[in-house]
């Protein structure tokens, strides 16, 4: 996973609350076999439109998307988060995510910034217009205004995206526990360790 | 180690704990990993993406399923006869290409072993009694038959088992299922997890890995058990486990995958060894008398709306919980069924003998046996019989049972998915009903429209005979 500290754009000023996942990607998108690509399908019925804000000259391929209250409800599939990244966006900022949808951010990379409501209409106004940043080391949102707002995140998550760590590469890293338990195995239950017999 | 008294849940969970951490959960090692066309290509993609390989090969196998057709496969020379959905051809593709690459066991499209995964593994003796199995499949539960810690698992999830062989889980609380005295003749394990699953509802299991037992469990055969563990899910389960006993040694010996030799020996003692001590606290018991359980039919559009096949639609007023009443009327406006309709009384247009819950040899022997001298109704549009594997598939031949379904007016079919979900072609009209042996009867699960009647495979023939829902034991 790519490290995640400083973010630096436009943001699109997206706003709208409860934006569901099927809104994020429609279920006919689900039969892919890729990651990529789905960002062509992200927000599909909302591009429809053609003076939408994600295709518009000013706001296409921006890194950071803007939102309302419970962002990324509804059904819990992955390739929501894949459809975001696979337009460009590293970050969202809402005042608050689904459970599920801020867990899969998370794991594919998205950081999501939780703000209140009032700081983050004052971004959506700002985002209008201007660049925002985001310091994920300083915790802060900041425009080219003096706004400087500091948002909270788990530190085992920060300290995540911080080092581009991914929960397999976090996994990875317990190897020599790994290991000693298939050599336990293999002493003492080798009928489990032999599967296909194919060469590791 | 311990001296506790353990319950075979805690046994494997035990056994396969590489390390646990202060928030609860544990880093379990995977013995077994199934991976199919649908739920796979992404996690491989990931790997590629970011440079890691398999950590284990050999002990993930790979089968296509979901989304092959039931059709033949190969024209008369031997060439693959291409799969109209383009989706489904670009996830079998992916699947083809994948596993080679990552050094994966892959059993081919028209390969005789192919089959539906959950019917593969057992079969394969890949699939072993207190092992830990994952799939990126809900139904995956269904090697707990075995006595394997059996349980589906989403994609990420697939790529972390793939690159770690392992996965970070919290311990589920334990429930016994215990179903006490002998089963009346006519029922058979299908029965016996529909009436489980209309006793804890479709989320009574919700939080718990469920050991199903007692003398009603044990006298189950092997595929019985499979059954049984299948459905699980539909009552909300992590996953379902019977104890392995003597018949399931003897249903795993000589299976390609199995142990031989000295391992052979090992392996039994150890399976042995992991029936739920006596003493042992489950965090939760429900006990069912087998004498309740009768051939039993869904009539909703949930697994839990179930009721023997000698009962009536019921009233949404029947039910004490008002947001199941609302359920009830949407089921049954769905269903086109009016309360106090006889359920021996509707008609079925379509019927599916087939899916990961009852597409096995017993399954095929216990429909053929309705079916044998007899045809369809001539209002069954539909009937097909889809074997769980291509090997099941040959047993049946030599046996004759495929002629008994031919004769019947049934299609004989390639082994796959198949009508279970509407994923490949087979499917059932809007609209029309469905006497089938799968496992969920959800809204548009086996087409938009379609409407479900899950049943057993012997009261599925039973339907197709006559034409209407039927209770089997009039038949025999």
């Amino acid at each position: 996973m790519e490290p995640v500290s400083q973010i630096d754009g436009r943001a699109i000023p997206f706003g709208r609350k409860n934006v569901d996942t099927d809104i994020i990607i429609p279920a006919h998108w689900l039969k892919t076999i890729s990651r990529d690509g789905l960002g062509r399908g992200a927000f599909e019925a909302l591009r429809q439109d053609p003076d939408n804000l994600f295709d518009s000259a000013e706001f296409a391929g921006s890194p950071i998307l803007i939102a309302g209250d419970n962002f990324g409800c509804g059904s819990s599939r992955e390739h929501a988060a894949w459809a975001l990244l696979d337009l460009g966006i590293k970050a969202v900022i809402a005042p608050s995510f689904s459970d599920i949808f801020s867990g899969n951010a998370f794991k594919n990379g998205i950081l999501t910034v939780v703000l209140p409501q009032e700081q983050v209409d004052r971004l959506l106004e700002v985002a209008k217009t201007d660049p925002i940043h985001i310091d994920l080391e300083a915790q802060t949102v900041t425009t080219p205004f003096q706004d400087r707002f500091r948002f909270e995140i788990d530190p085992f998550r920060k300290h995540c995206l911080i080092n581009g760590l991914d929960e397999v590469g976090l996994t990875l890293a317990r190897d020599t526990a790994i290991s000693a338990f298939e050599s336990t195995v293999q002493a003492e239950r080798p009928f489990l360790a032999r599967g296909t017999g194919v060469a590791a | 180690m311990t001296s506790n008294p353990r319950t075979l849940y805690q046994k494997i969970w035990d056994a396969h704990v590489v390390e646990s951490r202060d928030d609860g959960t544990s880093l379990i090692y995977i013995d077994r990993h199934l991976v199919h066309e649908v739920t796979s290509p992404q996690a491989f993609e990931a790997l590629r993406v970011s440079g890691r390989t398999v950590r284990r090969p050999d002990l993930t196998l790979a089968v296509p399923d979901h989304n092959l057709p039931t059709t033949a496969r190969r024209d008369a020379q031997g060439r693959r006869i291409p799969i109209a959905d383009p989706e489904s051809a670009s996830q079998l593709a992916a699947l083809e290409r994948n596993a080679p690459e990552f050094g994966i066991r892959l059993i081919g499209d028209a390969d005789i072993e192919q089959g539906i995964v959950h019917v593969v593994g057992p079969e394969q003796g890949f699939s072993l009694p207190g092992a830990t199995i994952v799939c990126g499949d809900s139904h995956t539960a269904c090697h707990g038959g075995l006595g394997a810690l059996a349980f589906g698992i989403g994609t990420s999830e697939v790529e972390h088992v793939l690159a770690t062989q392992t996965l970070l889980l919290k311990q589920s609380k334990s429930m016994e299922v215990r179903v006490d005295g002998d089963l009346r003749p006519g029922v058979s394990a299908k029965d016996v997890v529909l009436h489980i699953t209309g006793v804890l509802r479709a989320a009574g299991g919700t939080g718990y890995v469920i050991e199903y037992t007692g003398s009603a469990i044990r006298s189950l055969s092997i595929e019985g058990r499979l059954t049984v563990s299948n459905m699980a899910i539909e009552h909300g389960a992590r996953a379902g486990l019977i104890a392995p006993d003597e018949k399931t040694f003897a249903y795993i010996k000589g299976r390609s995958y199995a142990p031989q030799g000295a391992d052979w020996d090992k392996a039994v003692a150890w399976w042995q060894s992991l029936a739920t001590d006596p003493g042992a606290q489950y965090d939760k018991v429900v006990v069912i008398d087998a004498a309740d359980i009768a051939p039993s039919v869904t009539w909703g559009t949930s697994p839990e709306d179930v009721l023997p096949i000698s009962g009536i639609v019921p009233a949404p007023e029947s039910f004490d919980d008002p947001s199941k009443q609302d359920a009830v009327r949407a089921s049954l406006a769905y269903m086109g069924l009016e309360p106090g309709q006889r359920l021996d009384s509707i008609p079925v247009e379509n019927v599916f003998i087939g899916s990961c819950t009852n597409s096995r040899i017993e399954d095929m022997r216990a429909a053929a046996a309705v079916l044998k001298g007899r045809k369809k109704a001539d209002n069954v549009r539909w009937a097909i019989v889809v074997p769980g594997s291509g090997l099941v598939k040959k047993q049946a031949e030599d046996e004759g049972l495929d002629r008994i379904f031919i004769d019947a007016g049934f299609e004989w079919r390639e082994p796959g998915c198949s009508a279970c979900l509407a994923m490949n072609p087979d499917k059932v009209p809007a609209g029309e009903r469905c006497a089938s042996t799968s496992n969920r009867n959800f809204v548009g699960r086996q087409g938009p429209g379609a409407r479900t009647h899950l049943v057993s495979p012997a009261m599925a023939a039973a339907a197709a005979v006559t034409g209407h829902l039927t209770d089997v034991r009039e038949l025999v």
